[in-house]
C-alpha cells in the first residue's frame, strides 16, 4: 500500500467512514460586512494603515497622484508595474522609475510602485496579485512599496472581498493581502517596521480615473 | 419560601465551618427554607480531577442518593458545584435521569442570591476595603462574575477595589498544588502581588479552596490582608 | 530523585531575568488579542469561534474526502501532493529533492511541522543546508535552540544575547538596537533567498475547494520563502485543511486577532501552485507534503479529535498561568502550553510523560480563549483518566490506593465524621512529609476547625 492510501485508509478507520460515504453539507458561509457608504471608506482605509505606520494620500486626479509619488520617491530608483492606472497618472516616466521586473532589478531598488486590484478599508489592507503586470517579488524585495488605486476599488473588508472574489486561486498562483509594513517582534517584543519585505508603505487613492480602464479581472 | 439545601462541600465543614454558618445565616435572612444533610460528604471532584474516575463516580452516586429529592442545592463553592452540575454528566450515562435536571437544581451560592432569589442587598455592614478573586470554576464554567460584586456593592462600609488580574487563577487546581508546588506557589505569588497593588485589606471569592491557597501566601509572606468568603462578607452585621 | 521535567521547571522558576521575559511577552500577546476581540472592537467575535469550531469538526469528520478534494485541486494547478506516513518519508523526499534538482541550500520560514520532524538537523546530516528565515527561528538556529514559544519563538533571548550571537555567528558588528540587529539579520538573509533552490514553507491553511495553500506572516520570509526560490514545498499536517475559500473569512478574522492582536497579520498570501503562464515569476515546481506522523491517531478518538482543530495562535500559551511561569522549555516537545499538553500525550502515548497533563491547574482560561473552542480542560480530564487507569504515574500505586480509601470514606459519613479529625491531628505531629512537605514549602496551613460544620450545626439545632 503506498502512503496515500496507508493515509487515506488509516483516516476513513479513524472515522468508521467508507469511501463512497456521503459528506454532508459544510456549515453555511459566514461572510460578514455591513457596507459602509463608499465615500466613507478611503478616510476608514486611511485611519487603519496609518494606525499600522503606513502613509496614505487622498488625491482628485491621477495628475495630483504622479506628483505624490515623484515627491514620496525624492529621486529614489524605482520599479513600477504596468498597471493602465500608473500609466494615466503618468508615473512610468518618471526619470527614476523603470518597469524591469526581473529579481535583480528588484533587488537592487529603492521602491517600487505598483496598483492593488482591491483595498479593504477596515484593515487598510492591499490585496496584490501576481500576474503578467507584477511580480511576486516587486511589492516585496524593495524597502518602500507605493501603492496608486481607485477609489472605487476600497472594499469594506476581508469578508466582502472574499465575497467579490469567492476563488482567489482563479486569478493568480499568489494572491497577497498585505496589511501594512512588514515587521517583527521578535526582539524583547519590540516594534521593528521593515524586516524581510518593505518598511515603508504608501498608498495613494485617487478619486477620479477616467483616463484608466479597469484591469482587475472580476471573478464571477 | 424556597427550600434550600446546603451542601457545605468537605473543606468547609472540616476547615471553615464558620462559612458554612455564614451562608445559612444570609440564606435564612432571605427568607429560605434551610436543611443540611448529615449524610453529605464531598461531591468526587478531588478524584475526578486527579483521574480516578471509578472512584469519582461512587462518591458522585452517594452525593446524587444524599440529594435525591432536595428542590434546590446551594454550594459555597464554584468549583463543587460546577462538579455537579457540569462533570457529573461525563461520569454517568447520557440518559441518566439522576444528571437531567442537576444544573438547574445546584446553585452556586452567591449567583443563588442573585439569579434565583433576585437579593442583592442582605444588609450586611463591614467597614473594609475589598477585593475580589474570581474563582476559575465559578468564573469559567458557573458564570459568576456579576453576582458576587453585585453582592459586595450593596455592603454598607465596603469599598470593592478591584484587583487587576481579578480573573488570573490562584494557583491552587487540588492535587496540582502539591504536585507542582513551587509552579502552584509562583502563580498564587503572582496572585498576590496583584491583591497587594490593590490596595484591599481583604479578598474575597465565592472558594474557599482558593482562599485556603491565597491566604497561605498572604501569612507567609508576612502581609497583614486576610481573606473572607463572601459568605461572612456578607453575614458580617 | 527529581526527574528531568522537574529541573527544567526550577531552572525556568529560578531565573527572573527569564520569568519577566515569558510574562511581559505573553502579557503583551494577551492584552492584544483581549483588545481586539472585545464586544466593542469585534462584536461577532464569539459567533465566529463557534462558527470555526464547527467548519474543523465537519472537515475532520469527512477528513478523507477534503483531503482527495484538496489533491485533485493542487494537481490541476500543476501542483503535486506528497503524502508522507511520518516524518521520515517526509524527510525523504524533501532530501531526495534537493538532490535530484542538485541543490544544497534551502530557505525555510517558520513552521512547527517541520520541527515536529527536525527537517533542519536530517537535512544537516546529508550535508544539505536548511536556513531559518523568520528572524525569531533565525535566532534560534544560530544559537541551536528551539522555539520557546509557538508563535514569539525567541522571547527568552535577550537583545545582549542577539548581539553577541550574530557577533560570533555572522561576524556582525556589536549592535543592540532591536533595529540594527533586524538589519543585519535582513541582510544575511537576503542573499540566501537568492541563493536558495528549495524554500520550504509551513501552512496555515489548506484550502479543498481550490488547492490553496495559505500563510499567515508579519514579516516577509514566507512570501520570499516561496517566491524566490525555484521549487517550494509547503509541508502540513492533514488536518489543517478547510473546505471552501470563503471560509477563510471565519479563520483569518480568528487567527490574527488571537494570535497577535492585529486584525489581519501583515501578509496572507492565497497560494496556488507555480507560477502559471504570463506570470512574471514565481516557483516553478510546487509540492504539498501532507504529513501524517501520528494524527489519525488522534482522529480515531472521537472525544479528544478536537485536539486537532488547533490553528496555532498561541492564545492558550499567553493566557496559560502555567505556561507563563515554566515557559517553554519545560515541555517535553515541540509544541508548548496547554496546547502541547494535549498535543504530546496523543502523538508520543501517556507512558512517555505522564506528568504532563497534571501540570495543570486546570482553571480554564485557554479554553476560554481558544479561537476554534478546543476544550483543553476536559482533554486534560480524559488523558488523566487514562494515565491513572494505566498505573504509570509516578507513586500512582500509592495515589489509587489513597483515593480508594477515600471513596469509601466519603460514602461513610459517620465513620469519616471520626475519622477526620484524628487523621488532622496524627498528620499534624507526623514528620512534614509527601503532600503536607509540599504545600508547606510554598504557604501556610490553616488549621483543621476545632469543630466540624455537622457538630456546629447540629448543636445549633439544640
Amino acid at each position: 500500500m503506498n502512503s496515500r492510501e496507508f493515509i487515506l485508509s488509516r483516516v476513513r478507520a479513524a472515522l468508521g467512514r467508507g469511501a463512497a460515504d456521503p459528506v454532508p453539507e459544510p456549515p453555511p458561509v459566514l461572510l460578514r460586512f455591513a457596507s459602509s457608504p463608499p465615500p466613507d471608506r478611503a478616510e476608514k482605509f486611511r485611519s487603519a494603515l496609518e494606525a499600522l505606520g503606513g502613509k496614505v494620500a487622498i488625491v482628485n486626479t491621477p495628475g495630483e497622484a504622479g506628483a505624490y509619488v515623484e515627491s514620496a520617491l525624492a529621486g529614489r530608483r524605482a520599479i513600477a508595474s504596468q498597471a493602465p492606472i500608473l500609466e494615466a497618472c503618468g508615473i512610468d516616466s518618471l526619470p527614476s522609475v523603470t518597469t524591469e521586473h526581473s529579481r535583480q532589478a528588484c533587488a537592487a531598488a529603492d521602491a517600487s510602485i505598483t496598483s492593488a486590484e482591491y483595498a479593504l478599508a477596515e484593515t487598510g489592507t492591499l490585496v496584490v496579485s501576481a500576474g503578467l503586470r507584477d511580480s511576486r517579488m516587486v511589492s516585496l524585495l524593495p524597502p518602500c512599496h507605493i501603492a496608486v488605486i481607485e477609489r472605487s476599488k476600497i472594499l469594506e473588508n476581508l469578508d466582502e472581498f472574499l465575497d467579490v472574489c469567492r476563488q482567489p486561486a482563479a486569478q493568480s498562483s499568489a494572491v497577497v493581502l498585505i496589511t501594512g509594513p512588514s515587521r517583527t517582534a521578535d526582539i524583547e517584543m519590540r516594534l521593528v517596521r521593515g524586516v524581510h519585505g518593505p518598511g515603508e508603505i504608501h498608498v495613494v487613492i485617487v478619486n477620479n480615473v477616467t483616463a484608466a480602464p479597469s484591469y482587475a479581472s472580476e471573478e464571477t | 419560601m424556597p427550600r434550600v439545601s446546603l451542601f457545605v462541600t468537605c473543606i468547609v465543614d472540616q476547615v471553615f465551618p464558620q462559612v458554612g454558618l455564614a451562608m445559612a445565616g444570609v440564606l435564612d435572612r432571605a427568607g429560605c427554607e434551610i436543611e443540611f444533610r448529615e449524610a453529605q460528604t464531598c461531591c468526587g471532584q478531588p478524584a475526578f480531577n486527579s483521574g480516578y474516575r471509578r472512584e469519582a463516580r461512587t462518591v458522585a452516586e452517594y452525593f446524587l442518593q444524599v440529594f435525591e429529592d432536595a428542590d434546590y442545592i446551594v454550594v459555597p463553592s464554584g468549583s463543587c458545584a460546577s462538579m455537579i452540575a457540569h462533570h457529573y454528566a461525563e461520569l454517568f450515562d447520557a440518559g441518566d435521569t439522576r444528571i437531567a435536571g442537576l444544573a438547574s437544581r445546584v446553585w452556586e451560592f452567591s449567583r443563588f442570591l442573585v439569579d434565583v432569589l433576585h437579593v442583592e442587598d442582605v444588609g450586611a455592614r463591614l467597614e473594609r476595603v475589598a477585593t475580589y478573586h474570581d474563582g476559575c470554576h465559578a468564573l469559567r464554567e458557573m458564570r459568576t462574575k456579576e453576582a458576587p460584586r453585585r453582592l459586595l456593592e450593596h455592603v454598607r462600609g465596603l469599598r470593592l477595589a478591584e484587583m487587576d488580574a481579578a480573573e488570573e487563577c490562584c494557583g491552587f487546581g487540588g492535587t496540582f498544588s502539591v504536585k507542582f508546588p513551587e509552579v502552584s506557589g509562583g502563580m498564587a505569588r503572582t496572585k498576590i502581588d496583584s491583591i497587594l497593588r490593590s490596595g484591599a485589606e481583604i479578598v474575597v471569592s465565592t472558594d474557599s479552596s482558593c482562599l485556603m491557597q491565597i491566604q497561605g501566601v498572604l501569612s507567609r509572606a508576612g502581609t497583614g490582608v486576610r481573606t473572607m468568603h463572601l459568605a461572612e462578607v456578607l453575614d458580617s452585621r | 530523585m527529581a526527574e528531568p521535567y522537574q529541573h527544567k521547571i526550577a531552572n525556568a522558576l529560578g531565573d527572573p531575568k527569564l520569568q519577566l521575559a515569558i510574562y511581559s511577552a505573553t502579557g503583551r500577546l494577551a492584552d492584544g488579542r483581549r483588545r481586539t476581540v472585545s464586544t466593542e472592537a469585534f462584536p461577532d467575535y464569539q459567533e465566529l469561534r463557534q462558527h470555526a469550531h464547527e467548519i474543523k469538526k465537519h472537515t475532520l469528520n469527512h477528513l478523507d474526502f477534503y483531503l482527495q478534494e484538496l489533491e485533485r485541486n493542487v494537481e490541476a494547478r500543476g501542483g503535486r501532493v506528497i503524502w508522507a506516513r511520518d516524518g521520515q518519508e517526509a524527510r525523504a523526499f524533501i532530501r531526495n529533492l534537493a538532490r535530484e534538482r542538485a541543490t544544497n541550500l534551502i530557505v525555510k520560514s517558520k513552521s512547527m511541522t517541520t520541527e515536529e520532524i527536525h527537517l533542519n538537523e536530517h537535512l544537516a546530516q546529508d550535508g544539505i543546508e536548511a536556513v531559518e528565515t523568520d528572524l525569531g527561528e533565525y535566532i534560534l538556529q544560530l544559537a541551536g535552540e528551539k522555539p520557546f514559544h509557538i508563535i514569539a519563538p525567541a522571547l527568552h533571548k535577550t537583545r545582549e544575547d542577539i548581539a553577541h550571537l550574530f557577533e560570533r555567528r555572522l561576524h556582525a558588528a556589536h549592535e543592540t538596537t532591536p533595529e540594527r540587529l533586524t538589519a543585519i539579520a535582513r541582510a544575511a538573509l537576503r542573499e540566501k533567498f537568492l541563493e536558495a533552490g528549495i524554500g520550504i514553507t509551513g501552512a496555515n491553511f489548506l484550502v479543498a475547494d481550490s488547492g490553496m495553500v495559505v500563510l499567515v506572516e508579519n514579516e516577509g520570509n514566507a512570501r520570499l520563502s516561496c517566491s524566490a526560490p525555484r521549487i517550494h514545498v509547503a509541508v502540513s499536517g492533514i488536518e489543517k485543511v478547510i473546505p471552501r475559500a470563503q471560509d477563510l473569512g471565519v479563520f483569518l478574522n480568528l487567527l490574527g486577532r488571537s494570535a497577535t492582536g492585529q486584525p489581519l497579520s501583515v501578509y496572507t498570501s492565497f497560494l496556488s501552485g507555480p507560477r502559471r503562464e504570463g506570470e512574471l515569476d514565481g516557483p516553478e515546481e510546487f509540492y504539498l507534503v501532507l504529513l501524517d506522523n501520528g494524527r489519525t491517531k488522534v482522529l480515531a478518538d472521537a472525544e479528544k479529535r478536537q485536539s486537532l482543530y488547533c490553528i496555532r495562535c498561541g492564545a492558550c500559551l499567553n493566557n496559560c498561568p502555567v505556561y507563563r511561569k515554566i515557559g517553554g522549555y519545560s515541555y517535553p516537545w515541540v509544541y508548548s502550553g496547554p496546547i502541547g499538553k494535549i498535543l504530546t500525550p496523543q502523538f508520543m502515548g501517556v507512558h512517555q510523560d505522564p506528568w504532563l497533563p497534571f501540570a495543570s491547574s486546570l482553571c480554564g482560561a485557554c479554553a476560554e480563549v481558544c479561537p476554534v473552542k478546543i476544550e483543553i480542560p476536559k482533554i486534560l480530564l480524559a488523558l488523566r483518566a487514562e494515565i491513572t487507569e494505566a498505573g504509570i504515574q509516578k507513586g500512582g500505586m500509592v495515589e489509587k490506593l489513597a483515593f480508594r480509601m477515600w471513596a469509601w470514606l466519603m460514602r461513610h459519613p459517620r465513620i469519616y465524621e471520626r475519622v477526620a479529625p484524628v487523621a488532622a491531628a496524627a498528620a499534624s505531629r507526623l514528620p512534614r512529609a509527601g503532600p503536607l512537605k509540599a504545600w508547606l514549602s510554598q504557604r501556610d496551613l490553616p488549621p483543621l476547625a476545632r469543630r466540624s460544620f455537622r457538630q456546629l450545626w447540629r448543636e445549633r439545632r439544640k
